[in-house]
């Protein structure tokens, strides 16, 4: 392969000391020869992969002063994936995470020349895509919006002015264009090269033909590694191992999932046109003809993501470096149609190779990174789903900060490794995903899009009995949550046809449950929560609750807490309601992306103690919301218990019988602010009561509700939650929960300190509402999240997630402002007069909307049912 | 435009029985008005306009055939030039400035292509097929209105085997209906054993009921007559009392059987005819039965032995496939026509030297008739007395015929035309996959190679189509582009249709230049007015008769 022999040549120039080290390998083929030089016996960090991910992250931890880190690489330095990488370095990415990522790479790989000495390619060439549909124009201003707030340059601009860019495009079918000039092009082997060498110099010790069989851990913790050389003792091991990355993880006898899965994936190469291209020619990404198109020696570069793409390697199978696999010009056909509308006058270009090489993909197309739940010291990097160049920079320093500070300068949820389980590991489940996920690449990117493959996984017992009556389905960690129902008779558009990012169909569908929501009663099966139950003999779980939980949990029996789990500068690391269900005993409810997450930071939190026990019952129980104003009378109905606000106040738990069930623990809290219950019920119950709830409730005017009704409400009540409003990154004291800490409860909490601080010298964010102003529902592009938000005109942040209010008939946004010097840029403290004295708009897609901004939720929202004693016995105003 | 290689296809006035298929798939049809009457029908295709009153339209009679040439055109032509449909045509001039462009939906298309389908699987017994056979598909397409070809397929039950044919008719259908109704029996009848035939007689006579011969696998719309069945079952029985009688004693010979079935079946309806019928209908029936014609290809499958009794110029051919997973094919009949030297030859030797001359013009015989052999069409084979007798005692309907009236130029010494089947015998082996029987329509659009191919590929499902590797050659992506358009359009048009035979004529009809089915060809051609449709393509029907491998492999052991 030309390439590789290109960077081969420069990688031993630029380095004699390796050149020395490897010669004799290299000479002969795949005989096993004596290594010059051995494997250390122990080390700090062992990286496996010397890919773009597996350098990255030994240059940025070198970097960082570490020096004992060793590299094993079981073919040769960037002779897999990353060899084949088509090598565009892309910033337009549509989550901010990830767009920060490729910014920061693209900014290393410009100076690594310089530094390294290794030639790596790099042209700044710039990007253009293109949009052959309104929709699609619509989703690049979207991108083109947050390009700009992030200072990176990004122009929306007509199909004539593509043509100025590059001539070969054929224009007649495009509606507009996003450019964004600072995209580059970069060899990718000889930029992982490049980063080697620097990482080298650093004190890195690299080894070639070195295959890592597995990592022994004890007692949860990472010891060692095994290799066909020999073993090495270490601290962390990082899996850089890319597309065997899952394998690797499993190769142990305690596995660690990373669920990911390889595609084929195509590109052509063509030799040079008669006038040959300019190596600065932008480089072309058409999503809607499923491509991309770079200049390459004269000639181009085209790949794309088709439609019916090829997992292999399902069953495993590793192999040193990858050979050229088979090239398929009848799969590749469409994407070749595709190249050759956008540019006809290709027609007579030569063609040079037809490159075949393997992907891997994740079930979320976002990477995977972070510290296995399972075993500490145990970090992974890997699933890039095709974007391992554009990432590799970014997504290396991010880990590398993750092993030295504990956690990494960027909230990386979105990437965490442990928003996964050992659900997400099925071989089938993958195979069948990854076949989803890589024609998404290209496909349009619209709010609310749901996952079809993969599905049915986790359901609520009472799932049949809710598609019967209309369920539309969501999916959130594998659990089935319905989105609304459709009522008999009503037809929503197809799948297809339902991809908007204007009103969508089941607009007053949601309005009418959220209607009934606010007059009457409605049934959401909230099943999917994440429940564990913490109890211990003594007082064990008290104590090591109050240390990881803000609010005071020393509480009477039968209270429930709205508490924070906080990390030590005071983030959240998760929201959830606590209650105590007896002295010694506390049920605890979290998001249900928390179940890995939540488990895991308490697992390595809670003492070692046999009489603290912790139990995931998440399975155990049905969660049946009952919102509205009449749920008290359809519970009391059922119970024969009074449930009014005398007996039954808010934020209070009791187990009790409904209809025949026993042992149901019935919560006054519905994660809303409406009034009404939760009921934990047994699962060999749950058919029972709803059955009971449903028929008890028909003379209340019950109906089934979804999540998109709860959505509407929680958001137009100002309620955050974690993963969507809240982060690692956010303190109670930023999003007005000071209420939910409690600074004096006497006892030392996690995070506590940090808290204190803020109390003192004030926040440097503030979790707003905005209450759009001269937005039409029906005409104007819906909010989403991730708008930029203008104060007097300049930027201040971005939303975190919007609704339509059907109280206010206005759109909600929640977000969070920030105040930055307007000639430093330095961060400021918000104070509440900040906010109040700003005129806001909201960023879609390029078009502002007046936006008025509230700290606090319209007191009209909670009319006359607010009672004043629930009001004081919380201590806050939001629930 | 017109594909008909020069004037060749003349207009016989048939009477049309049945709405024409086209008419019914189309639901807005745009209906081209022909202007056949009075010109020469080469030209046709060039001088035609549209019409959007097709009810107003169809009264026109029917014309082109395939397999006459009739010389007295214009005097012809002037009797069936009815004046309304000339007022009409000028009534709806002012359609033809603007012709509606009409395409049939791919839905559409299939619905026509699928009308007359028909799958018949041999059933397992014990899950184990033990005949060579697994089953056959087939289909037709008309062009003619109505349809002239027949086909026929029946088990033999009295002896082993299967009975499989196409016929093509012309000058009318009447010919190929009662051959593809009768000649598998005379076939059958030629095979039994002389015990059973005993047996049968006594039944009949007894009045008991008689023993099945032939188990039919019909399509509904391939019709029996009911009003002829006692007339044919009468001169069946003739035949079969003559063979109880002439008692060889020896074992049928399948190779003498078709023969003598194919002869014995021809004189039938010749003598039919000649003695005439006191029922006016059947009278009528009979003599167009002998006056029009029909070819007839029948393969007589069991075990390995497979023989083709061919006369006439449709063809049988059989699938090959190599080792390599290619396809080959291999013919196991002769045309009798005028292209086969043999044929012209025999042809010859058969009457003076002196009619050399005026036997085979312009590859016809006399001029006229396009196969060299047929059943029926006793315009070549009775004397002229004969014939001059026949049509005088005959009918009105007879009389008023201009055709029948006609004798043939430099008719001397007949008979002319023979129904004579040429009988090839080939032993299956593995490799032999399938075998197609088709009428000229198909043979005329497609080369048998490709035939073999596509069924080849439709049967196995693979595409042996290697996979494309650029390797060291020189390939455009505007080159590999097309290559790959049409590898495409090769696999799905083979998604569409669950019948070999219907495949192959998707393939027939809307073939582009690549090989490839192309949708709007294949509408065009399609949505034809009937009229018109016989300029561009012949009446297709076709058999595809696929083998067991594992049971011919099994008696090719058993042999040796």
């Amino acid at each position: 392969m030309f390439l590789r022999l290109l960077s081969d040549i420069q990688w031993r120039a630029a380095h004699p000391k390796w050149r020395r080290m490897t010669s004799s390998q290299r000479s002969t083929s795949t005989t096993a020869e004596p290594h010059p030089v051995s494997l250390p016996a122990q080390a700090q960090v062992v990286i496996c992969g010397g890919g773009i991910m597996g350098t990255s992250v030994a240059y940025h931890l070198s970097k960082m002063g570490l020096k004992d880190i060793v590299l094993l690489e079981q073919g040769r330095l960037a002779a897999g994936t990353t060899r084949f990488c088509a090598g565009i370095v892309s910033t337009a990415r549509p989550m901010s995470v990830e767009l920060k990522m490729a910014h920061y790479s693209n900014k290393l790989y410009q100076q690594l020349e310089q530094e390294t000495g290794v030639q790596t390619g790099y042209m700044k060439t710039g990007s253009i895509s293109l949009a052959q549909t309104q929709d699609r124009l619509i989703s690049l201003k979207r991108i083109a919006s947050s390009l700009n707030v992030m200072g990176i340059p990004c122009e929306i601009i007509s199909p004539k002015e593509v043509l100025q860019f590059h001539p070969l495009i054929n224009v007649h079918d495009l509606v507009g264009a996003m450019y964004v000039p600072e995209d580059a092009l970069v060899s990718s082997a000889n930029v992982s090269l490049a980063l080697a060498t620097a990482a080298s110099r650093n004190g890195v010790q690299i080894h070639e033909r070195t295959c890592v069989s597995h990592v022994t851990i004890q007692k949860g913790r990472v010891t060692g590694v095994e290799t066909d050389r020999g073993r090495i003792q270490c601290e962390y091991f990082v899996n850089c191992a890319g597309q065997w990355a899952y394998e690797l993880g499993h190769s142990g006898e305690e596995p660690v999932h990373i669920p990911l899965h390889a595609c084929e994936h195509f590109y052509l190469l063509t030799h040079p046109l008669k006038e040959p291209l300019s190596s600065s020619l932008p480089t072309i990404v058409d999503p809607d003809g499923r491509i991309y198109i770079r200049n390459w020696q004269g000639g181009i570069l085209s790949g794309g993501f088709e439609k019916n793409p090829k997992p292999l390697f399902t069953e495993g199978r590793n192999q040193l470096e990858i050979q050229n696999l088979q090239e398929d010009w009848d799969h590749f056909g469409p994407l070749l149609g595709a190249l050759l509308r956008r540019m006809p006058g290709l027609e007579a270009l030569q063609i040079m190779q037809l490159v075949n090489c393997p992907e891997s993909f994740t079930p979320d197309m976002r990477c995977i990174m972070g510290e296995s739940p399972t075993a500490r010291g145990y970090f992974v990097l890997a699933g890039m789903n095709s974007a391992g160049i554009s990432y590799g920079g970014g997504a290396g320093k991010y880990l590398a900060e993750w092993i030295v500070n504990g956690y990494p300068s960027e909230n990386v949820w979105p990437l965490d490794l442990k928003r996964f389980g050992a659900l997400q590991s099925s071989r089938t489940f993958l195979r069948h995903r990854v076949m989803e996920v890589m024609p998404l690449m290209c496909d349009l990117k619209v709010p609310r899009w749901d996952f079809q493959t993969g599905r049915q996984l986790r359901t609520s017992p009472l799932y049949d009995r809710l598609d019967a009556q209309g369920a539309r389905w969501m999916e959130k960690h594998g659990f089935e949550r319905v989105k609304y129902f459709v009522p008999p008779g009503s037809d929503l558009l197809d799948l297809d046809h339902s991809k908007t990012f204007y009103k969508p169909d089941w607009f007053d569908i949601v309005g009418s449950e959220v209607k009934c929501c606010k007059e009457a009663v409605c049934v959401i099966d909230m099943s999917s929560f994440t429940k564990f139950e913490i109890s211990s003999t003594g007082d064990q779980a008290l104590e090591s609750l109050q240390y990881l939980f803000s609010n005071d949990l020393d509480v009477p029996v039968g209270h429930v807490v709205h508490t924070g789990m906080l990390n030590e500068k005071g983030g959240y690391e998760n929201d959830c309601s606590i209650a105590r269900l007896s002295k010694r005993s506390f049920f605890m409810i979290s998001p249900t992306d928390q179940q890995v997450h939540c488990w895991t930071w308490l697992k390595n939190r809670l003492p070692d103690d046999s009489n603290l026990v912790m139990e995931d019952v998440t399975w155990k129980y049905t969660a049946l919301n009952l919102i509205g104003p009449r749920a008290v009378d359809v519970l009391s109905e059922l119970s024969y218990a009074p449930m009014t606000a005398e007996h039954f106040p808010s934020l209070f738990c009791k187990e009790m019988s409904v209809g025949y069930a026993n042992g149901i623990r019935v919560m006054s809290i519905t994660h809303t602010g409406e009034p009404g219950f939760v009921l934990y019920i047994p699962i060999e119950y749950a058919l029972h009561v709803y059955n009971e709830v449903m028929n008890m409730g028909q003379k209340y005017g019950i109906r089934n509700a979804g999540y998109y009704a709860l959505r509407s409400l929680r958001i137009e009540k100002f309620f955050a939650f974690w993963g969507q409003d809240l982060d690692a990154f956010t303190t109670p004291m930023e999003c007005g929960r000071e209420f939910q800490v409690k600074l004096d409860k006497g006892v030392e909490f996690l995070g506590q300190e940090a808290l204190w601080e803020q109390k003192q010298n004030g926040v440097y964010k503030r979790f707003t509402m905005f209450i759009l102003e001269d937005h039409d529902t029906d005409m104007d592009l819906w909010p989403w999240w991730g708008e930029p938000i203008f104060r007097n005109g300049r930027y201040v942040g971005k939303t975190t997630s919007s609704a339509y209010s059907y109280t206010l008939e206005r759109h909600v946004c929640l977000g969070f402002v920030h105040h930055f010097d307007e000639k430093t840029g330095e961060e400021l403290v918000v104070t509440t007069d900040f906010i109040n004295q700003g005129e806001y708009e909201i960023d879609i897609a390029g078009q502002r909307f007046q936006a008025k901004a509230k700290l606090y939720p319209f007191s009209s929202l909670f009319t006359q049912r607010r009672r004043k004693d629930e009001v004081e016995l919380s201590g806050y105003q939001r629930e | 435009m017109c594909v008909c290689p020069g004037p060749r296809r003349i207009a016989i006035p048939v009477r049309s029985s049945r709405l024409p298929l086209l008419s019914d798939a189309m639901p807005a049809p745009a209906h081209l008005f022909p202007l056949i009457r009075n010109c020469e029908i080469s030209r046709i295709g060039s001088t035609v306009c549209y019409c959007h009153h097709k009810h107003l339209c169809c009264l026109s009679s029917h014309f082109a055939h395939s397999h006459f040439r009739y010389a007295p055109q214009k005097k012809f032509a002037a009797l069936y030039r009815p004046k309304e449909h000339f007022n009409h045509f000028i009534h709806t001039r002012d359609y033809a400035s603007t012709p509606q462009r009409f395409y049939l939906t791919p839905s559409q298309v299939n619905s026509i292509l699928k009308a007359n389908e028909y799958s018949f699987k041999v059933p397992e017994f014990d899950g184990k097929n033990v005949s060579s056979v697994l089953g056959f598909d087939s289909n037709q397409l008309p062009a003619n209105a109505p349809i002239e070809d027949r086909r026929s397929a029946a088990t033999c039950l009295q002896t082993r085997g299967m009975l499989l044919g196409v016929f093509d008719g012309h000058a009318g259908c009447a010919c190929a209906q009662a051959v593809s109704e009768r000649l598998f029996y005379y076939i059958a009848v030629s095979l039994l054993p002389h015990e059973t035939l005993l047996e049968i007689e006594n039944a009949v006579e007894s009045g008991r009921a008689l023993l099945p011969i032939l188990q039919w696998h019909k399509h509904p719309n391939d019709y029996f007559s009911k009003e002829a069945s006692k007339l044919y079952f009468n001169s069946l029985r003739t035949y079969w009392q003559e063979l109880i009688d002439l008692n060889s004693g020896e074992t049928t010979d399948v190779r003498e059987a078709l023969i003598n079935a194919f002869k014995r079946l021809d004189n039938d309806i010749s003598l039919e005819a000649q003695v005439g019928d006191p029922n006016s209908f059947l009278n009528y029936l009979v003599l167009r039965v002998a006056f029009s014609g029909a070819t007839a290809c029948v393969a007589h499958v069991d075990g390995i032995d497979l023989h083709i009794a061919n006369t006439g110029d449709s063809r049988a051919m059989l699938g090959v496939q190599e080792e390599d997973g290619s396809w080959s094919a291999v013919n196991l009949s002769y045309d009798h026509n005028a292209q086969n030297e043999r044929e012209v030859e025999r042809v010859k030797m058969e009457h003076p030297k002196s009619e050399e001359k005026s036997l085979v013009k312009q590859d016809r015989l006399l001029g006229l008739l396009m196969p060299f052999r047929a059943f029926g069409d006793v315009k070549f084979k009775w004397s002229i007395e004969l014939q001059k007798r026949v049509v005088e005692s005959g009918p009105d309907q007879l009389n008023d015929n201009e055709y029948t009236k006609f004798i043939p130029p430099n008719y001397f010494t007949p008979p002319y035309l023979t129904a004579e089947p040429e009988v090839i015998h080939h032993k299956l082996r593995p490799q032999d996959k399938f075998l197609v029987l088709a009428t000229d329509g198909l043979w005329e659009t497609m080369h048998r190679q490709d035939v073999a191919r596509i069924v080849g590929e439709y049967l196995t499902g693979v595409h042996h189509q290697q996979p494309i590797a650029v390797g060291g050659y020189k390939v455009t992506l505007g080159q590999m582009h097309g290559l790959l358009t049409e590898r495409r359009a090769r696999i799905s048009s083979v998604f569409e249709d669950q019948n070999a035979a219907t495949h192959l004529i998707r393939h027939a009809v809307g073939n582009n230049e690549f090989g490839t089915v192309d949708h709007e060809r294949l509408s065009k051609m399609l949505s034809l007015p009937e009229e018109l449709a016989r300029m561009y393509r012949d009446d297709i029907t076709i058999i595809v008769v696929q083998f067991n491998s594992h049971v011919i492999g099994a008696y090719q052991n058993e042999e040796l």
